[in-house]
């Protein structure tokens, strides 16, 4: 199935193309290169190639007049009983610095009931403008009154960029409403800018576990969509002088027409919001049971932060599947992360390696985790870590 | 009743080494498997089976070898299983993708229930299984951690979603699209009789002409909105790693925890 397109007389057998392919599609055979079906149409060979010898098939082109009528950077302002999530700010800062670029304004778009007071919170967080729906039917998230309001916004007011955060109602709301309105959607991306040139936003996410990143154009559908991942941006200063409109609207669905009820909401002991939290103390297989968490768990109370863990150790059945960190668990970008008694599997690196600060305790001096983290001790992690917690202490209950 | 399952086949990440010069991945001699988040896709519509009775069948688009990927599922115990391969499908972003999909699934006829994966992990978006739904005009039940209840009869459903701040008990109508979670249940192995029966199987491949009702400008690389520009490494973080070392541990531990109040991040 590969689209690659190889001209066999250009080609001089350099294998640029062969190591330039992230996926392993392209060897040479008698000297000249051949495609397989791992082949995914990427593009990142048509570089390497001294000769230009590699092309792909034409993509059409958009109608350039339709694109133009999109304009201006909007951000869906996600709330969770009444308080905006900390990624809806994040959007807004980044926002603010894509609309300035493009010199078009801000919008965020609120959806809930009973949350006016998070529209005046964006606009003191940069937005221009804030889309306010207020509706019983939204005041909680459900995927299709959200989804049928945001569809009838964009088609009405026109977006140019639209950014959503990449959590799970974010994920759950970007792929229907991108799907409904025919337009691309990147994926809990890492880095977002303008190619100024084009003035197309420029969407860079990881893939395959954050072994590889790619950067993402949507050159001919509007808006350009994307979900944006946690704790990457930086939280702007809010203002609360600024000021901004406010647009009531009334949602695209009544109660009768929606499929889904909420009945309940269960929220257990010991919940953790990995997602959120600035300080993650993560356990694996050497915390050897259960109870081997308990430590993790003093060392993680004292600097305020949470309990997260490796796969091992939920597979064990020492720790319920919320905590675990890593490619089927949960991606974390906290500020710090101690990683106690995990060798540092490369699913596991895949979900904290981008932490701003890891420290890494394992007997093991060899162990993986050690080539990411900044700090590390080798040691027994049972006396390791309550000698952690003790020095902790000191420090911040003087 | 009647479940639909969609999965893919990825190479096991497991396996994944990267080649220190260039920076790439060598996914020479890598296995393919299906994806992990799928088999619990797999796993959950036989647990259905069994409990309601009802035929399941599982559909994959990719290349000509992820028919392996569907034979697993039938080793495991679906009763069918439909490949979509076609050069017009090459290149399709999670947009055409979903749109292939919804199409095999309207010509595959009445169905109860879609199963996904919650994603795969190659390409970890997440959006194919909403973009189905979407497309099929049927509700979606994403990150679904357990299914409570359901009622063919009352053609009702409820489960719980696993989101970030706890989980969430939603009730819904039939059909439904679910997207599962790891902890929704242990795939089982495959039976030898099921392996057996896979072995033997002939799985009908599908392609753009087969679908049901499609435009074929929406498929592939022509119907996909997004358009990757550059691949890279990622930045690898900067430093060596400080190993602490003192007299004794808690002397190390004192060092750390000054160096973690220097870096501002307690």
């Amino acid at each position: 199935m590969a689209l690659l397109n190889i001209d066999k007389g250009k080609c001089i057998g350099c294998a640029a193309c062969v190591d330039a392919c992230p996926f392993g599609a392209l060897a040479l055979v008698d000297n000249i290169a051949v495609v397989d079906d791992k082949c995914t149409a990427c593009g990142a060979c048509l570089e390497a190639c001294p000769e230009e010898a590699l092309s792909l098939p034409e993509r059409p082109q958009a109608a350039a007049a339709g694109l133009t009528a999109y304009q201006g950077v909007w951000v869906w302002v996600e709330q969770f009983k009444g308080q905006a999530c900390g990624i809806s700010w994040e959007m807004l800062g980044q926002g603010r610095k894509l609309a300035d670029q493009r010199k078009t304004a801000l919008s965020a778009c609120l959806l809930g009931h009973h949350v006016e007071h998070i529209a005046k919170e964006a606009v003191a967080f940069g937005a221009d403008r804030v889309f306010w729906v207020d509706d019983p039917t939204l005041g909680v998230y459900r995927t299709q009154p959200y989804a049928n309001t945001l569809v009838d916004l964009v088609r009405q007011y026109k977006p140019e960029i639209f950014l959503l955060g990449a959590s799970s109602r974010g994920r759950d709301l970007a792929g229907s409403v991108a799907t409904e309105l025919y337009t691309g959607l990147t994926a809990d991306c890492t880095g977002l800018d303008i190619d100024m040139e084009k003035g197309l936003l420029r969407q860079t996410r990881p893939a395959f576990g954050g072994n590889i990143m790619a950067t993402i154009i949507c050159p001919n559908y509007r808006p350009q969509m994307s979900t944006v991942r946690q704790r990457v941006f930086e939280l702007p200063t809010a203002d609360p002088a600024r000021k901004g409109q406010v647009i009531a609207v009334k949602p695209a669905v009544s109660e009768e027409q929606i499929a889904t009820r909420v009945v309940d909401f269960i929220v257990e002991q010991g919940q953790v919001n990995l997602a959120d939290a600035k300080i993650i103390v993560s356990g694996g297989r050497g915390v050897g049971g259960p109870d081997g968490f308990q430590p993790i768990r003093e060392l993680a109370d004292v600097l305020g932060g949470a309990v997260g863990s490796s796969r091992a150790a939920v597979d064990a059945g020492w720790i319920p599947y919320p905590h675990q960190v890593g490619q089927t668990g949960r991606t974390v970008r906290p500020d710090l992360y101690i990683a106690c008694g995990i060798s540092g599997a490369v699913q596991h690196l895949a979900g904290m390696s981008t932490a701003k600060v890891i420290v890494a305790v394992n007997k093991d001096p060899e162990a993986p985790i050690f080539s990411v983290a900044n700090y590390g001790i080798v040691g027994d992690l049972f006396q390791v870590v309550p000698a952690l917690t003790a020095a902790f202490k000191k420090r911040l209950h003087k | 009743m009647n479940i639909i399952v969609c999965i893919k086949q990825v190479p096991d990440t497991t396996d994944v080494k990267i080649n220190p010069e260039t920076g790439t991945l060598i996914r020479e001699g890598v296995p393919s498997i299906v994806n992990p988040f799928d088999t619990y896709a797999i796993e959950e519509s036989l647990r259905l089976k069994e409990k309601f009775g009802g035929k399941v069948t599982v559909i994959s688009m990719g290349p000509p070898q992820a028919v392996e990927a569907l034979k697993e599922a039938v080793a495991m115990g679906a009763d069918e299983a439909v490949l979509l391969s076609d050069r017009a499908f090459a290149g399709s972003d999670t947009w055409a993708t979903a749109y292939t999909l919804s199409r095999a699934i309207r010509k595959l006829g009445a169905f109860d229930v879609i199963l996904c994966g919650k994603q795969a992990i190659d390409g970890d978006t997440g959006q194919v299984g909403p973009g189905i739904a979407r497309q099929l005009g049927v509700t979606q039940l994403t990150y679904v951690f357990k299914i409570q209840k359901l009622e063919p009869e009352a053609r009702t459903i409820a489960v719980e979603r696993l989101l970030e701040e706890g989980r969430e008990v939603v009730e819904a109508r039939l059909p439904v699209l679910l997207t599962v979670v790891k902890d929704i249940n242990q795939p089982r192995y495959p039976t030898f009789l099921g392996i057996r029966r896979a072995t033997k199987m002939q799985i009908p491949v599908w392609g753009a002409a087969d679908l049901a009702d499609v435009d074929t400008s929406k498929l592939g690389l022509k119907g996909s909105p997004t358009q990757v520009v550059k691949i890279f490494s990622p930045p690898r973080r900067e430093g060596k790693v400080d190993m602490i070392c003192a007299d004794s541990l808690d002397q190390a531990a004192a060092i750390l925890a000054d160096k973690l109040v220097a870096e501002k991040v307690i």
